[in-house]
C-alpha cells in the first residue's frame, strides 16, 4: 500500500499538503474546502497521484487543524471542529490547553487511522456492488444522496433540500448535454459551456467568508496561552478510549453518507459521547471526553467521506467534492473501473491518508503553538491576500474573467445564504451531482420508453428510493422532538 | 437568551413584508419565477429527434421544486418567525462596494491594477492604516501571486494598462 509513496516527490507533496492542511484549518473561515479548490489550478503542474495526494493531505491535516483554534480561542477554525470547542476551551481555560490539544491530537489521529482502515476494507466492496448498478440505479442513488442532505445535513432540512436543488439547477446552464440547446445562457458565450465548479466553491466559501469577517471587524478574540501539547495520561486514555472507538465508528458512517461530512460527525460524536459517558454533567466545563468524541469523529469523517467518492464518484462532503473534481481534472474516472485498472492509484491515496494523520500528528503535537501564532495575522491583511489568490486560482482554470465575477456573484450569494440560514453545502453537493442526476433521468427514460413506474420494477432502485423516502420522513419526525424543520 | 426572544418578537411586530422571511421568500420566489419563464423560450427536440423529455423539463421542474419548497418554509414561518438579523455594517458595504470596483477597473483598466485596489480598499476600510502593510497587500503579495502563477502554471492573465507593461 505505501510502496507508491516511496518517492521523495510524493512525500514532498505529503508534507506540503499536511502542512498547508494544517495552516488552513487553523485560521478560521479557511478550511479544506476552500484550501482545496484554491490549490486546485496549481494541481496541474501535478501527475494525477501527487495531485489527489496533496488535496486528501490538505483535507485531512485540514479537518485536524480546526481543533488547535478552538481549544485556544474558542473559534472554530473549521465548521468540523464546532463541538471541540465546547469543551476544548474551557479545559483550556482552565490552565489544561496543553491537555485538551494533547487529547485533540491523539483522537484525531485514532479517528483519521480508523477511517482509512474503513476505506480500505469498504470503497473495493462497495465499487463492485457499483458493477450491478444502470442509469436508473446510479440515479436513485444521487436522489438517495441528495435527500441524505436534507436529513442529516446541517441547518433546516428543507432550505437543504432548495440548496441542493439549486446546486442542479446551476449545473443546468450551458448546452444541454444531449441535445446542444443553449439552456440558461441569455446570449452570453462564455455561459455555453456551462457555470465551473471552481467559481462556486471560492465564491461561496472563501468571498462569503470574507464578507462574513467584514461584519466581524468588532470581534475580539480571547486568546489562551499554550506551554506545550502534552499527551494524554493513563487516566485519560481509560476515560476515553471507548469513547474514541465509538465516535471513529459514528464519524466513518457519516462520512459515507453524502452530507456535511466532518460537522454533523462531530456533533454526533460529541452528543453520544455525553449520552455514553459516565460523568455527562462534567460536558461543557472541560471534559476531555467530548474533546474525543468531537475529534475522532470528524477525523474519522475524512476516510468515510473518500468510500463513496471513490467507489461511485459520488462525494460524502464538500471537500471530497473538490476532490472529485480534481480526479475528473485529471482524467481519472472514480468507480469500479478505477479499482480494477488503476490500483496502484487507490493504495498511493489510502497509503497518503495514512501518512498524512501520522504527520498531522507529529506537526500538531510538536508545532501547535506556531500554528496557534497564524491567526495573530489581522483579518484586514489576511483577507485582502485571500482574494488576491482566489481572484487568481479562479481565473487560472479556464482564463476566464466571467469565472472571476461568477465566483464575486456566488460569494455575495453564499454571505446572504448563510445570514438566512442556507447551507451552501447542499449547493456543491448538488452542482457535482447535476449531471449524474440529469443523464442518469433522461437516459433511464429512454430506456424505459418514456414509462416512469420502470424505475419501481429494478430491486435496487427501488430501494435507492424506499431510503430517500424514509431519509425525507426522517427530519419530520425529528422535527417533533427538536421543533426544528423551517 | 432573552435577547434572542426579543429579536423574535421584534421581527413579529413588523408589517409582513418588511420580515425578513418575507424578503427571502420574495426574493426566491421572484427570481425562480423569472428563470421559470425564461424555460418557455429554450429550444426544443423535434418530435422525431427527441429521445426522453426535452432539455427544458428537467430544469423547469427543479424551479418548480424550489418554489413549492420556499412557500412551505414561509407557511411553516407563520408558526415559527424567524429571528431579526443585525442589520448590516459599514464595512460591509463598503466591502460590496470594492467588489464592483474591482469588476469595473479589471473590464476597463487592468486585472493587476483591480486587485491592488481592491486589496489596500479593503484593508483600509477594515482599519489598517500602516503604509508598509497597505503597500504589502495592494501591491507586493498581489505581484508576487501574479509572478507565481504566471510562471508556475503559464497563466497569462488578460492585457491591461499595467500587465501590457510586464508582457511588452
Amino acid at each position: 500500500m505505501m510502496a507508491p509513496l516511496f518517492s521523495s516527490k510524493l512525500l514532498l507533496v505529503l508534507l506540503f499538503g499536511t502542512l498547508f492542511g494544517l495552516v488552513l484549518g487553523v485560521l478560521p473561515g479557511l478550511g479544506p474546502t476552500t484550501g482545496g479548490a484554491l490549490i486546485l489550478p496549481f494541481t496541474m503542474t501535478l501527475d494525477p497521484l501527487s495531485a489527489i495526494i496533496l488535496l486528501t493531505s490538505i483535507y485531512c491535516a485540514g479537518t485536524y487543524g480546526g481543533a488547535i483554534t478552538a481549544v485556544l480561542i474558542n473559534t472554530p477554525g473549521t465548521p468540523a471542529a464546532a463541538a471541540t470547542c465546547l469543551d476544548g476551551y474551557p479545559l483550556a481555560q482552565k490552565g489544561e490547553a496543553g491537555r485538551a490539544l494533547g487529547m485533540a491530537t491523539v483522537s484525531s489521529t485514532v479517528g483519521g487511522i480508523f477511517s482509512v482502515i474503513v476505506l480500505v476494507f469498504f470503497a473495493p466492496i462497495l465499487a463492485n456492488l457499483a458493477y450491478e448498478f444502470g442509469q436508473p440505479e446510479y440515479f436513485a442513488l444521487a436522489i438517495f444522496g441528495l435527500t441524505m442532505l436534507a436529513s442529516i445535513g446541517d441547518g433546516s432540512p428543507i432550505k437543504n433540500l432548495i440548496a441542493g436543488a439549486f446546486g442542479i439547477l446551476i449545473s443546468t446552464v450551458g448546452k444541454d448535454f444531449m441535445t446542444s440547446i443553449d439552456r440558461f445562457t441569455y446570449g452570453i458565450n462564455e455561459l455555453s459551456v456551462g457555470i465551473g465548479f471552481i467559481p462556486v466553491v471560492v465564491g461561496l466559501f472563501a468571498i462569503s467568508e470574507m464578507l462574513t469577517q467584514s461584519t466581524l471587524l468588532d470581534q475580539v478574540f480571547k486568546r489562551v496561552a499554550l506551554k506545550a501539547v502534552k499527551l494524554p495520561t493513563k487516566d485519560d486514555y481509560k476515560k476515553t478510549w471507548k469513547t474514541i472507538l465509538r465516535s471513529s465508528g459514528i464519524g466513518s458512517f457519516i462520512g459515507v453518507l453524502p452530507a456535511e461530512g466532518g460537522t454533523v460527525a462531530s456533533l454526533i460524536g460529541y452528543s453520544e459521547a455525553k449520552r455514553f459517558s459516565k460523568n455527562p454533567e462534567e460536558f461543557g466545563k472541560g471534559s476531555v471526553e467530548g474533546i474525543a468524541g468531537a475529534e475522532a469523529a470528524n477525523n474519522a469523517a475524512t476516510g468515510g467521506a473518500m468510500v463513496p467518492t471513490l467507489a461511485l464518484g459520488i462525494p460524502g462532503s464538500a471537500t471530497t467534492a473538490v476532490i472529485l473534481t480534481g480526479l475528473i481534472i485529471h482524467g481519472v474516472r472514480p468507480g469500479p473501473d478505477l479499482f480494477k485498472e488503476q490500483p496502484e492509484f487507490l493504495y498511493g491515496i489510502f497509503g497518503a491518508m495514512l501518512v498524512a494523520n501520522i504527520l498531522f500528528f507529529i506537526f500538531g503535537f510538536f508545532g501547535a503553538k506556531i500554528f496557534a501564532r497564524i491567526t495573530l495575522v489581522p483579518n484586514k491583511i489576511l483577507w485582502p491576500m485571500i482574494f488576491a489568490v482566489s481572484v487568481c486560482g479562479t481565473y487560472s482554470l479556464s482564463q476566464s474573467i466571467i469565472d472571476v465575477w461568477i465566483m464575486l456573484f456566488f460569494g455575495v450569494l453564499g454571505f446572504f445564504m448563510r445570514r438566512y440560514g442556507f447551507s451552501v453545502v447542499p449547493v456543491i453537493i448538488g452542482l457535482i451531482l447535476g449531471e449524474l442526476v440529469e443523464g442518469t433521468l433522461r437516459q433511464s427514460i429512454v430506456i424505459f420508453d418514456g414509462n416512469w413506474l420502470m424505475f419501481l420494477t429494478r430491486p435496487i432502485a427501488l430501494t435507492f428510493f424506499i431510503l430517500s423516502l424514509i431519509a425525507l420522513a426522517f427530519p419530520l419526525i425529528r422535527s417533533k422532538k427538536n421543533k426544528k424543520i423551517i | 437568551m432573552n435577547n434572542v426572544r426579543d429579536k423574535k418578537r421584534a421581527n413579529k411586530s413588523l408589517p409582513f413584508f418588511f420580515r425578513t422571511e418575507f424578503k427571502v421568500f420574495f426574493s426566491i420566489i421572484l427570481v425562480s419565477t423569472i428563470l421559470l419563464i425564461s424555460t418557455f423560450s429554450f429550444d426544443t427536440v423535434p418530435p422525431i429527434l427527441n429521445r426522453g423529455i426535452q432539455p427544458a423539463t428537467f430544469p423547469k421542474g427543479l424551479l418548480v421544486l424550489i418554489i413549492v419548497l420556499t412557500s412551505i418554509i414561509y407557511y411553516l414561518s407563520f408558526k415559527k418567525p424567524w429571528k431579526k438579523e443585525k442589520n448590516l455594517p459599514k464595512p460591509f458595504f463598503l466591502t460590496i462596494l470594492s467588489f464592483v470596483i474591482f469588476i469595473i477597473i479589471s473590464k476597463t483598466l487592468d486585472f493587476f491594477l483591480a486587485i491592488a485596489v481592491l486589496s489596500v480598499f479593503v484593508s483600509y476600510y477594515w482599519g489598517e492604516r500602516r503604509i508598509f502593510y497597505l503597500l504589502l497587500v495592494s501591491i507586493i503579495f498581489p505581484l508576487v501571486v501574479f509572478i507565481f502563477f504566471e510562471m508556475i502554471l503559464g497563466l497569462r492573465f488578460p492585457p491591461g494598462i499595467i500587465t501590457n507593461l510586464y508582457y511588452y
